[in-house]
């Protein structure tokens, strides 16, 4: 049997009163997303389990957790005692993990030498706000950096990634008392879908899939459909190489994710929503499975919602390992059952998509501003960003850098301010050549132009994307041809097959760059990379295959003399 | 005929291989759900197998091969006892993966997606599995190792005979 309202809410105010009671505890959080428990995260936990049982220790509690942002430098753990400031561990073990229990949770003694930081990422606001300080929380060792002293930390701004490091993902209490389906139940009681859809085009939200579109005109479309048999799908087949931003929010916050799904399906009067996960992600699509479970169980989703009348629920669909099915119309021939082949558009999607019925597909991270929007309401959504890009954007910062994580800015910050201040620089030794954004389908960022605002119109005129948010940094040690191979190479293996200029034109675009890599390169060869590129991006049939030579193109703008002087070895 | 499916499987394996098509067969697009459940199942989806499904669960079978070469994720050709996956994702590439994969290369005399000839290891390119924090990484098995090294490879590989 579901819950009602009043429900949900009561259990909102007994998550808060337990928190404030869970203060006179100790609490250990261990942070286990895919990088934690890569590094070892697991056996951290099932050591700190052990150590409470067999020291019979009560009065500590232990929390798990997504992902804290920080990949780099996982496994990590945060010990909070009562009255006093959390402190982060990091590069954990077991057996550090054992000394910190032993030191911190039995004796009150921090152990300085594993300590990265003091306060939690949830506190940074009020931490800034106050000096630093939180009311009721001593400072005991003050030596150690506090979290709003570290850059990495303090230029975020946590609105997608408000709950990671804190909530358990898979304890959706968690969520509901860090006022989780309130936006649900403010739409469902007293919203329609004209009102509904109002509030997220002037929020100015655009989706964060890469392509930008207006996420409110994408919903308008679909709820001017007749009524009937309607779709809302959610797009986590996060395929650009390297990006895991999306990662991320599923396996800390998947909630979020399901509640911005009821949000938009109202919106448009859809009533069955599919979550497309790839298959390189097992725990996410366990977490979001175990989310979907328990959302049922308290009558979030399925038949009748908290009453309502509203009926809508989720399935997840796990990919089968396919790159251009992160492309919608491929996507769904995925789910149909079919070879992910992209079709041409129109038809768009919202007048005939999945099983040819009206269909909206938003991203992880754009579902996941929506609850956000509903609750706190445009304006304050629209208070940050740029003019025509307003709110937030996660990016997974890696490659040659010192901080590798999810970091989430308002748009328009600088990429330098990612890149040296939250990035922390590139690793010792090695100088910045470039950013390369977008994956597959975008380009780079060169040193000299590293000031430049991070938004969909500037990144563009400089001739890369923001793309989903992937930001892989590339040293000068690196050569521009062998990045461009690289990409092209990936294009041509996760073609589909279906266009002549997504097969072949990409193929013969990657003979040439093999060729010029090898030193064998001729004197034709760079304007016939060029004339490629230019037929591929106005003939292919999806955006997939017109973007394709993007990293070619970008990485010709900026290191042109590169290539030239591989192909003038061989003349 | 000669992909008799006896052949190649016992007959709790293809009692397992019926009850995947009968679970899925009536549900629309479940193609995919009853393919990866299959591969799970067997390790690898050869003709005898897609005929199979194309009979019991009525889908022609040039649909079934064709969804079959189309993902990754689905094999025709058995697999070893060990799988090896590089990550050839872009944050793993400029940190090092293209070397890793080289010295695998050399070392075991295969290429992307062959296997050894003692039927050992097979080794495989992946696209990421978000874990670039622990760049560059290699999966065996399934289990993650992050910040792999020219030097650390042997380790790893020894602890799978």
């Amino acid at each position: 049997m579901g819950k009602t309202i009043a429900e949900i809410n009561g259990i909102r105010d007994n998550v808060i009163k337990k928190e404030a009671e869970d203060k006179e505890l100790i609490r250990i959080y261990v942070h286990m997303g895919t990088c934690g428990i890569a590094s070892g995260a697991t056996s951290v936990l099932t050591t700190l389990r052990k150590e409470i049982k067999e020291n019979k220790f009560k009065g500590a509690k232990i929390v798990t957790t997504g992902c804290a942002g920080i990949c780099s430098k996982e496994p990590l753990i945060t010990v909070a005692l009562p009255g006093q400031e959390p402190i982060m561990y990091e590069y954990i073990n077991d057996e550090k993990a054992k000394e910190i229990f032993a030191s911190h949770v039995m004796g009150g003694k921090i152990v300085r030498e594993y300590a990265f930081l003091r306060g939690m990422e949830t506190q940074l606001k009020e931490r800034m706000e106050n000096n630093g300080r939180i009311e009721g929380e001593a400072v005991v060792d003050s030596s150690i950096p506090a979290i709003e002293e570290v850059p990495f930390f303090a230029v975020q701004e946590q609105r997608v990634m408000k709950n990671r490091g804190l909530i358990d993902p898979n304890n959706i209490d968690h969520y509901i008392g860090r006022d989780g389906y309130q936006g649900a139940i403010k739409v469902l009681t007293s919203m329609d879908s004209a009102e509904i859809i109002k509030v997220v085009l002037d929020a100015g939200i655009r989706g964060r899939g890469g392509a930008g579109f207006p996420t409110g005109l994408k919903w308008k479309f679909a709820a001017q459909e007749p009524d009937g048999m309607k779709y809302m799908l959610c797009n986590a087949d996060e395929g650009d190489p390297g990006a895991f931003m999306d990662r991320s929010v599923l396996e800390s916050d998947p909630h979020s994710v399901i509640e911005g799904m009821i949000i938009a399906a109202k919106a448009i009067g859809a009533h069955m929503g599919y979550i497309y996960c790839r298959a390189e992600y097992p725990l996410a699509v366990e977490t979001l499975n175990k989310a979907i479970k328990k959302a049922r169980a308290y009558g979030l989703l399925g038949d009748d919602i908290l009453g309502t009348g509203f009926d809508f629920d989720i399935e997840v669909y796990e990919g089968a390992g396919a790159f251009v099915c992160g492309e919608e119309t491929a996507l769904m021939r995925s789910i149909e059952g079919l070879r992910g082949n992209p079709r041409p558009k129109p038809p768009f999607p919202a007048h005939a998509g999945l099983w040819e019925k009206p269909t909206v597909l938003n991203n992880v991270e754009t579902l996941a501003n929506i609850p956000q929007i509903i609750y706190k309401g445009s304006e304050w959504y629209a208070g940050i960003g740029t003019e025509k890009s307003k709110g937030t954007k996660v990016f997974s910062i890696t490659g040659d850098i010192n901080n590798v994580g999810c970091v989430e800015v308002p748009i328009g910050t600088a990429l330098s301010t990612i890149v040296n201040d939250i990035g922390g620089g590139v690793v010792e030794g090695k100088r910045f050549k470039a950013a390369q954004l977008g994956g597959p389908s975008g380009g780079c960022i060169p040193l000299a132009h590293i000031d430049v605002p991070v938004d969909y119109e500037t990144l563009q005129e400089y001739g890369s994307i923001m793309g989903s948010g992937g930001m892989i940094v590339i040293t000068d040690d690196k050569s521009a041809v062998d990045i461009a191979k690289f990409f092209m190479e990936f294009c041509t293996e996760e073609s589909c097959g279906k266009c002549i200029p997504g097969r072949e034109g990409t193929k013969q675009m990657l003979n040439i760059l093999n060729k010029i890599d090898a030193g064998q390169g001729k004197a034709g060869d760079i304007p016939r990379l060029e004339e490629l590129a230019s037929v591929i991006q106005k003939t292919a049939l999806c955006a997939l295959g017109k973007t394709s030579a993007n990293p070619v193109l970008s990485t010709l703008r900026y290191f042109r003399s590169e290539y030239e002087e591989a192909v003038s070895k061989n003349n | 005929m000669i992909h008799t499916i006896t052949n190649f499987f016992t007959d709790e394996q293809i009692s397992a291989l019926d009850e995947i098509i009968d679970a899925h067969k009536d549900k629309p697009g479940s193609l995919i759900p009853m393919l990866e459940e299959t591969q799970e199942l067997l390790g690898y989806i050869p003709e005898c197998v897609q005929e199979r499904i194309s009979v019991k669960a009525d889908i022609a079978p040039n649909k079934i091969y064709g969804v079959v070469t189309f993902y990754s994720f689905f094999s025709m050709n058995q697999k070893a006892r060990h799988r090896i996956q590089v990550c050839m994702g872009t944050a793993c590439y400029v940190k090092g993966g293209k070397e890793i994969a080289e010295k695998i290369e050399k070392d075991l005399g295969v290429k992307f997606g062959e296997s050894t000839e003692d039927g050992r290891f097979t080794y495989e390119k992946a696209r990421c599995f978000g874990a670039c924090g622990l760049a560059p990484i290699i999966l065996v098995d399934g289990k993650v190792y992050g910040k792999v090294t020219l030097d650390s490879i042997d380790g790893i590989l020894s602890q799978y005979e």
